[in-house]
C-alpha cells in the first residue's frame, strides 16, 4: 500500500481525481445529457428517445434562429464594446490616478456596492425609470428638452443593451483593474524618461500590458451575454429575443428536445467565440 | 422554477398513510369509519398548485379553519403550470389547471378521474361543463369546450368521453368571457371590435399576451373582426391558417404596433396601469388590480363576442387512501360556495352559481350575476371599491356575457406547429 501511494502516477492521478469526479459529474454528464436529448422526439406531453436530427433540422431550416443568433453576436458585441470603454476608463483611474493602496480598495470596493442586491432587481428598477411617464421622460420634458415622450427609451434594444452595460460593466473593471495594479510603475517611468508622451505610453505600454485582463473581462461579459434570457426578456418587454430565450421558450412549451438542440448549438457557437478571442492573447503564458 | 420535495426514509407523508390505513382497518372491523377519517385530517396536507387566478391564500385559510387540513398553494404561470401537471405527478395532490390543459395532460396519465357521484352538488354545476350547453337552445363555441375533455370511461381512463359518464377529469370550479381591456380615458372614442388591437391608431401601445393557446385565440379573433379569414374552426386551425394568423401580426409586430407581451397577470396589470398600453388581452381581475389602483379601465364588450375558458380541479394519480378523502372533501367544500362567491367578486363565475349566491349580498349578486346596476358600493374581495351606486359591469349580465361567446381556449391538433410557429413570432 505504501509503496502503491509513493508511485508518482498514483498519486498524481488521486490528487486529480476529486476535481476529476465533480466535473464528470456536474459538468460533462449534463452535457452529455443535452446532447442525447436534443436527438429525441417530443410530443405534447412526452418525449420519446429517438435518433433523428429533426430539432436540428428544424433550428437551421428556420430564418428566425438566424436573425436570433444575429442579435445575440449584435447583443454581446455592444455590451462588449461598452463595458470594455467604461470598464477600462474606471480601471485606468483607480490604478494610476488613486494615489494610496487605501483610497485604492476604498474605491474598488465601491464599485460592487450595486452587486450586493440581486440582478433582476437592479434590471427591473430601469422600467419605471425609462417608462413612457418615466422618471427620465417626465425629467427631459420638464427641461423643455423633448416635447413628447420618448417611446425608444423602454422595451427596445436600447433599454436592453442598457441593462446589460450596467449589470455586467463591473465583471470588466475587476480584471483589467488586476493586470493594471501588476504592472510596474518603472515601465511607465522608463517610457517617460524614454520621450513618449501621455497617448503613446497608453497605447505602447499600458493596453499591451493589460491585454489579458481586458481577454478574461471580454470572456465574463460575452458568455455572460450570449446566455442570458431574463434581461432581453423583460427590458424588451418580450419582443425581442437572443437565443437564450429561444431556450426559455422551448422549455416553457414542453419541447425540451428543441430546447436540448438549440442550447447544444449556443454552447458550440460560445466555445468556437472564446476559442477565437484566445488566439488573441495566451491566457496562461500572460498570468 | 420548480421545487423538488423528495424525501427518503420515513416521511411525515409516509407515517400518514400507515396511520391512514391502520385507521381503515380499525374502522371497518370495529367502528363505523368516518368517526376515525375525520380525526386523522387535520394532519393531512394538501398539495395545491395553479395559474394566481384562484390560487389564493384567503382560501387556504378557509380550508385550514372550514377544514382542519393544510392547503399548501403554488402559483404559476400558464406555462408552468402546464409543464408541472405534465412532467412531476408526483410534485402535487391537486392541480388547478385549465381545461385546454387537461386535454394537453390527461393522456400523460398523472391524473385520476373522479367519481361523480361522491361530487355533492354534482347535479347544480353549470351546463356548459355537463351537456356543453348554456341554456337548452345555445350553440356550443368552437375550441376545447370544457364538457369535451370534461368526462372519461372510467377511474383509470385515459380518453375523453363526450357524455356524462360519471368520471370527470377536472370537477369545474371557474369560468369566464375573456375580452380586450382598454384605458378609456386614453383613447377616448368607442372601441367595438376585435380589429382595434391591430389599429395603426395604437401603434407602440397595444399589447398581447405571450401564452400560446390562448393568444393564437385572441389573434383568431382580430383576423376574423379584420376581416382577413374567416375560420371553419378558430380552435383547431390547419397550418396554413397558423401560417396566415401569424404572418398578420408578425408584420404587425415589425410595424411596431406592439409596446410589450406579457406572460404573467401582474405584467399586465403594470403595462396597462402605467399607461405604457392603451388596449391589450387582459384578464378580469386584471381589470380589477388596475381600477382598484384608481386608473380607469374598461373590459370592453365587442360585437364579434368574447373567448372563454374553463378551470377546474384535478387529482393527481398518486393520490390514495386518507389524502384522497380529503381531496374529496376539500372539492365538495369548493363547490359548496363560499369560494364561489369570493371568486364571482372578483368578476369570475362560479360553475356552481347556486350555492356561491348564498355567500353574497344581493347588491353583489345583481351587479357581478344579472348585470343590474348596483345599489351602493360594490367591494372587491379584499375590501377595495370597484364600482359605486349606479354603475353596470362592463358587458353586463351573465346569459350576455358567456351567451356570447364564440370560442374556447383550445388545443388543436397542429399544437406542435403552432407552437413552434409561436416561437418564432414573439423572436420575430
Amino acid at each position: 500500500m505504501k509503496k502503491l501511494l509513493e508511485n508518482r502516477n498514483v498519486t498524481g492521478w488521486l490528487m486529480v481525481s476529486p476535481l476529476a469526479a465533480v466535473l464528470l459529474v456536474f459538468l460533462v454528464m449534463p452535457i452529455v445529457l443535452i446532447v442525447i436529448v436534443s436527438f429525441w422526439r417530443a410530443t405534447e406531453f412526452s418525449i420519446i428517445p429517438a435518433f433523428e436530427w429533426d430539432n436540428y433540422a428544424f433550428l437551421f431550416g428556420s430564418p428566425v434562429t438566424y436573425t436570433v443568433f444575429f442579435n445575440t453576436f449584435k447583443y454581446a458585441f455592444i455590451t462588449w464594446a461598452f463595458t470594455l470603454i467604461i470598464g477600462f476608463t474606471v480601471a485606468y483611474y483607480l490604478a494610476f490616478h488613486i494615489r494610496s493602496l487605501t483610497w485604492q480598495v476604498a474605491l474598488f470596493l465601491l464599485c460592487t456596492i450595486p452587486f450586493w442586491t440581486s440582478n433582476i432587481i437592479r434590471m427591473i428598477s430601469w422600467i419605471p425609470f425609462l417608462g413612457r411617464n418615466g422618471i427620465a421622460n417626465s425629467t427631459m420634458m420638464s427641461w423643455g428638452v423633448i416635447d413628447e415622450p420618448v417611446e425608444w427609451l423602454l422595451f427596445s434594444d436600447f433599454a436592453v443593451i442598457l441593462a446589460f452595460v450596467h449589470l455586467y460593466t463591473l465583471f470588466m473593471v475587476v480584471p483589467i483593474f488586476n493586470t493594471m495594479m501588476r504592472i510596474d510603475k518603472s515601465l511607465i517611468e522608463a517610457a517617460r524618461d524614454a520621450g513618449a508622451n501621455g497617448a503613446q505610453i497608453l497605447w505602447n505600454v499600458i493596453i499591451p500590458l493589460t491585454k489579458p485582463g481586458i481577454m478574461i473581462g471580454t470572456i465574463f461579459v460575452v458568455t455572460l451575454v450570449m446566455g442570458d434570457f431574463i434581461t432581453v426578456r423583460f427590458m424588451s418587454g418580450s419582443q425581442s429575443a437572443n437565443v437564450g430565450r429561444l431556450i426559455s421558450n422551448d422549455i416553457a412549451l414542453l419541447q425540451y428536445p428543441s430546447a436540448s438542440a438549440t442550447a447544444i448549438v449556443l454552447l458550440a457557437t460560445v466555445l468556437i467565440t472564446i476559442g477565437i478571442l484566445l488566439r488573441f492573447v495566451d491566457i496562461r503564458k500572460e498570468l | 422554477m420548480t421545487k423538488f420535495t423528495s424525501r427518503t426514509g420515513l416521511s411525515r407523508r409516509t407515517l400518514l398513510k400507515g396511520a391512514a390505513s391502520t385507521a381503515i382497518a380499525a374502522g371497518s372491523t370495529t367502528l363505523g369509519a368516518p368517526m376515525l377519517w375525520a380525526q386523522n385530517i387535520k394532519d393531512v396536507t394538501i398539495r395545491q398548485f395553479g395559474t394566481g387566478v384562484s390560487n389564493l391564500n384567503d382560501v387556504a385559510n378557509k380550508v385550514k379553519e372550514d377544514l382542519g387540513f393544510t392547503l399548501e398553494m403554488t402559483a404559476l404561470d400558464t406555462d408552468s403550470v402546464t409543464q408541472r401537471a405534465a412532467t412531476q405527478p408526483n410534485s402535487f395532490d391537486i392541480a388547478d389547471i385549465e381545461y385546454f390543459i387537461c386535454k394537453k395532460v390527461w393522456a400523460a396519465g398523472n391524473m385520476q378521474a373522479m367519481d361523480t357521484s361522491k361530487i355533492a352538488n354534482y347535479d347544480k354545476i353549470a351546463g356548459t361543463f355537463r351537456s356543453g350547453l348554456l341554456t337548452p337552445t345555445s350553440t356550443i363555441a368552437q375550441g376545447t369546450a370544457p364538457h369535451t375533455v370534461g368526462f372519461t370511461s372510467g377511474p383509470n381512463g385515459t380518453d375523453f368521453i363526450q357524455e356524462e359518464s360519471g368520471w370527470m377529469t377536472l370537477i369545474p370550479t371557474i369560468y369566464n368571457a375573456d375580452t380586450l381591456g382598454i384605458r378609456p380615458d386614453l383613447i377616448g372614442r368607442p372601441i367595438n371590435n376585435w380589429s382595434e388591437l391591430l389599429n395603426p391608431e395604437f401603434k407602440g401601445k397595444a399589447s398581447i399576451l405571450d401564452i400560446s393557446s390562448i393568444g393564437i385565440m385572441d389573434m383568431a379573433m382580430v383576423v376574423e373582426s379584420m376581416g382577413e379569414y374567416t375560420y371553419p374552426d378558430k380552435g383547431n386551425m390547419t397550418k396554413e391558417e397558423i401560417d396566415l394568423t401569424l404572418s398578420i401580426f408578425t408584420e404587425a409586430k415589425k410595424n411596431g404596433q406592439f409596446r410589450a407581451f406579457w406572460k404573467s397577470f401582474d405584467e399586465s396589470v403594470n403595462l396597462m396601469a402605467s399607461g405604457e398600453v392603451v388596449i391589450q388581452s387582459m384578464w378580469s381581475p386584471a381589470i380589477t388590480a388596475v381600477k382598484s389602483q384608481g386608473v380607469p379601465c374598461v373590459y370592453q364588450p365587442l360585437e364579434e363576442g368574447y373567448r372563454s375558458w374553463g378551470g377546474g380541479l384535478g387529482i393527481s394519480a398518486a393520490l390514495s387512501g386518507l389524502e384522497l378523502e380529503a381531496a374529496y372533501e376539500y372539492i365538495n367544500w369548493y363547490l359548496s360556495g363560499w369560494v364561489g362567491g369570493y371568486l364571482m367578486r372578483q368578476g369570475y363565475y362560479s360553475a356552481v352559481p347556486e350555492t356561491s349566491k348564498k355567500f353574497m349580498t344581493a347588491d353583489e349578486w345583481g351587479f357581478w350575476y344579472e348585470g343590474k346596476a348596483a345599489q351602493g358600493d360594490i367591494l372587491s374581495p379584499t375590501g377595495d371599491k370597484l364600482a359605486g351606486a349606479g354603475e353596470v359591469r362592463d358587458g353586463g349580465a351573465f346569459l350576455d356575457r358567456m351567451g356570447s361567446v364564440v370560442c374556447w381556449n383550445s388545443v388543436m391538433d397542429e399544437n406542435q406547429y403552432m407552437v413552434r410557429k409561436w416561437n418564432e413570432f414573439i423572436a420575430a
